[in-house]
């Protein structure tokens, strides 16, 4: 962008209903997506993971044969996939780069400070330079929520635009950490200030807090992003994040993007899954859809 | 992206022009892969007789009743003419006289228990055929008629054993035969509506359900002499309006509880006049849905298509005319007509369809005058783009902004997927306006003040008021109309007054 960020007026958000969201977030459910729109849409869906995995034990080993699933995530049909990117810690940013090489399969890195936020800016955007400096395509940050629930909305602000200009190239997912922030119309104000300040993808939740990624607070973003695009034109994406853990619940998801912001986000540049167990119950989804018969869990690699 | 549409050339390989062809690509398809309920477990008959006495009677004539989504002929059903009349009548005194207001009310609450369970154990056979007879969307059928017929039984199967806490001070009594007509728009659950209540205080019943949607209410008589109701409990005549005008003119019904339109409750009421026979009527609207300023935006986009799409608009407590506050009034229309792109219309029996079928082409074509009216009265029409199927009743979801008053489409009820918008500047405008109506059956009001609700509902002229949502229904609670909307309650312990005599014990 080429002009600076400007702090929204918040006054012009409109209040959530949560007993409306979670209504017809609920409806979306209901729909019944069948043959050719499911196998699609599963297809579809392996090409929008971010296969992650975020743990204190992960090794380089371990990235490199997850790298090796994103790029070619079902061996015997290279028309599955690949997948959108990895998502590791900074430490492993360089590993998953070697790893994914041209493959097209982007390399993310959580940064500042994840998953709580509760370091000091400098070192926070420390991280983020280390990281894109290994090579990450895409920056996933968290946000002070501690700053947020106690209505420094300016400070939220203006970290996420240093975050946007330490990121340099690089895109930035804004991690609001909805478990924490509880509410509908506290999430609507954490989107809006994200996506003013500059985020690339607005991301629902680190995976490390309870309740992770739901339909209604994915809905609530949504929403958010749609306004946001119809007054200022730009399209910013949507990362619901942890707790999607089968096809059935991602199909929902899908249909819930296609039904409120129509097939211009249905694309990997717009919408991600952040999962890291998700990946083998599309594949085994895509192969009953194919054959007519679910195949045992064991002939489908787990890395 | 793989596989655009347009890019199967002729080197293509046969799985890119099969996609091609029937477009039901998750992203680029029209339209979701068909998702049709089963219908295997559905088992109807060709003919269906009159339930008279608790046994089927032969009508002299038949007539046929037809999938309004398909033309075809479903099945056939009697027609009860003056004699046939008189027999249930009759049927219904003896059960009444005999039985029924004699059993102990426990004794009652139990056969009601029973059909509610029998419902619930087949509602999946049920909400098929009532979205094959009537057209409604089997999501609707199945997710919002079925559980409030059974609800409704189990509401009032409650209250059997109870009158004498019902009324506090004073003896309930049952008023006798009741003749019940009901409307083709929520045909089971209007059945629902007016038999558990009229059941449950002890009263028998002669029921005639609308001639476009018979099946269902037949398909219930099934279940009634399944669930072992004594003989004329419950009589189950079909016909025409003919039928329906014999039974409330018969001397042998104590009471009449009418659903339908304003001008047949009006001919009703006059025909009752000095007979000393009760009645309750509930009849037409034209609600208001009233969005504020400092509405949840999204969910009160969502709450106008509930209102005015549901059921195709067939709602007598519709929310058909919307006001909008004046500053919100382009955010609101753009976000409503995205909202109506995204509905999906045609086969009622596809589990992904919102509007399903217009019940009947009379039905059509009075929407489609009204709508004449609308243009040729200077307000501007809008509709959405879905494709209409070649078969069968159809009409798009529409809205007419920059309306008057005075416009019929504004004054009148037009029973379909119509929604007349307007704007206000003022609470008190909307109050004004919204009010400015013969009709008073519902209304809506979002705002996320709490007071405002208050403040504003309890200066609308409507029987049921929602806020923040629309057309939300429960079996406890009271639902009907001011004015040319109808008079008495339906539901909760209202709806069981409307069914007893009053005394000091």
């Amino acid at each position: 962008m080429s002009t600076p960020p400007i702090f929204p007026d918040l006054r012009i958000l409109s209040t959530i209903d949560q007993v409306g969201v979670e209504e017809r977030a609920q409806r979306f459910q209901a729909r019944s997506i069948k043959k050719e729109s499911k196998l699609s849409a599963l297809k579809l869906a392996i090409t929008m993971l971010d296969v992650t995995t975020l743990e204190g034990k992960d090794s380089p080993g371990k990235v490199r044969q997850m790298c090796a699933k994103a790029m070619r995530p079902l061996p015997e049909d290279p028309s599955i996939g690949p997948a959108s990117a990895v998502c590791v810690y900074p430490r492993l940013v360089r590993v998953a780069k070697e790893a994914v090489g041209e493959s097209g399969v982007k390399v993310a890195s959580v940064a500042t400070a994840f998953p709580s936020g509760q370091s000091r800016m400098k070192e926070r955007l420390s991280e983020i330079r280390y990281a894109v400096g290994a090579g990450a395509d895409e920056i996933d940050m968290v946000i002070s929520r501690g700053k947020l629930l106690h209505g420094e909305f300016r400070g939220i602000f203006d970290e996420v635009v240093r975050c946007k200009e330490a990121c340099g190239e690089a895109h930035l997912k804004v991690i609001l950490e909805t478990g924490e922030l509880q509410t509908y119309d506290t999430v609507r104000v954490a989107s809006e200030i994200a996506m003013a300040a500059g985020a690339d993808f607005i991301k629902t939740s680190t995976g490390k807090v309870q309740p992770a990624a739901t339909l209604p607070v994915t809905l609530v973003m949504l929403e958010a992003i749609q306004d946001f695009h119809d007054r200022t034109g730009r399209m910013v994406g949507m990362k619901p994040a942890g707790g999607i853990g089968n096809a059935k619940l991602a199909l929902q998801y899908l249909v819930m993007v296609k039904e409120t912001l129509g097939k211009a986000w249905l694309t990997k540049e717009k919408f991600r899954f952040g999962a890291s167990s998700l990946t083998n119950d599309l594949l085994m989804q895509i192969r009953k859809q194919q054959t007519g018969r679910y195949q045992s869990a064991d002939y489908f690699s787990k890395d | 992206m793989p596989e655009g549409p347009g890019e199967g050339t002729a080197g293509s390989s046969a799985k890119r022009t099969t996609k091609k062809a029937n477009s039901h690509d998750f992203v680029e398809g029209d339209c979701y892969a068909p998702a049709p309920e089963n219908t295997d477990h559905v088992s109807l008959k060709r003919s269906y007789d009159l339930f008279i006495g608790g046994k089927w009677v032969r009508a002299p004539k038949k007539f046929e009743t037809i999938n309004p989504a398909t033309e075809e002929v479903i099945a056939e059903v009697g027609e009860a003419g003056p004699k046939m009349v008189n027999r249930a009548v009759g049927a219904a005194r003896d059960a009444y006289e005999k039985t029924w207001s004699k059993m102990p009310g426990r004794e009652r609450g139990k056969y009601l228990y029973r059909l509610a369970r029998l419902i619930q154990e087949r509602s999946r056979e049920f909400a098929v055929v009532e979205t094959m007879d009537g057209g409604k969307p089997i999501r609707e059928s199945r997710d919002i008629d079925l559980p409030l017929v059974a609800a409704h039984f189990f509401y009032y199967a409650g209250w059997a054993d109870k009158l004498e806490y019902a009324f506090p001070g004073r003896k309930a009594r049952p008023l006798g035969v009741a003749g019940q007509i009901i409307p083709w728009n929520f045909p089971l659950l209007m059945a629902a509506w007016k038999l558990a209540p009229a059941l449950a205080a002890g009263n028998t019943v002669v029921l005639k359900p609308a001639e476009t949607t018979p099946l269902t209410a037949l398909l219930l008589a099934e279940l009634i002499e399944e669930a072992d109701f004594p003989p004329g409990v419950v009589n189950v005549i079909t016909g025409a309006g003919r039928t329906g005008q014999n039974l409330v003119q018969h001397e042998g019904i104590d009471k009449v509880a009418f659903t339908g339109s304003t001008a047949v409750g009006k001919l009703i009421q006059k025909t009752l006049a000095g007979t000393g026979k009760r009645f309750t009527l509930e009849l037409g609207g034209k609600a208001a849905n009233i969005i504020f300023d400092d509405a949840p935006i999204n969910q009160a986009v969502e709450g106008i298509v509930n209102g005015i799409f549901f059921n195709q608009g067939h709602v007598c407590c519709a929310g058909s005319r919307l006001f909008v506050q004046e500053g919100l009034v382009d955010t609101v229309l753009r976000k409503l007509k995205r909202r109506m792109e995204s509905l999906v219309l045609g086969d009622p029996l596809d589990k992904n369809t919102d509007i399903g079928a217009i019940n009947s082409p009379e039905q059509l074509t009075r929407i489609q005058g009204l709508v004449d009216s609308g243009r040729e009265q200077g307000a501007k029409c809008w509709q959405s783009s879905q494709k209409i199927p070649g078969k069968g009743n159809w009409f798009k979801p529409t809205i007419f902004t920059d309306c008057a008053q005075s416009h019929r489409i504004v004054q009148e009820e037009v029973f379909g997927p119509v929604l007349a918008v307007q704007s206000f500047r003022t609470p008190e405008e909307a109050l004004e306006k919204a009010n400015n109506t013969p009709y008073g059956l519902s209304g809506g009001v979002w705002t996320d003040k709490g007071s405002k609700i208050f403040k504003i509902t309890s200066q609308l002229r409507a029987g049921v008021l929602w806020a923040n949502t629309f057309n939300k229904f429960d079996p406890s609670s009271p639902f009907g109309g001011y004015k040319e909307s109808g008079m008495g309650r339906e539901g909760g312990l209202h709806g069981l007054g409307a069914y007893v005599q009053l005394s000091g014990r």
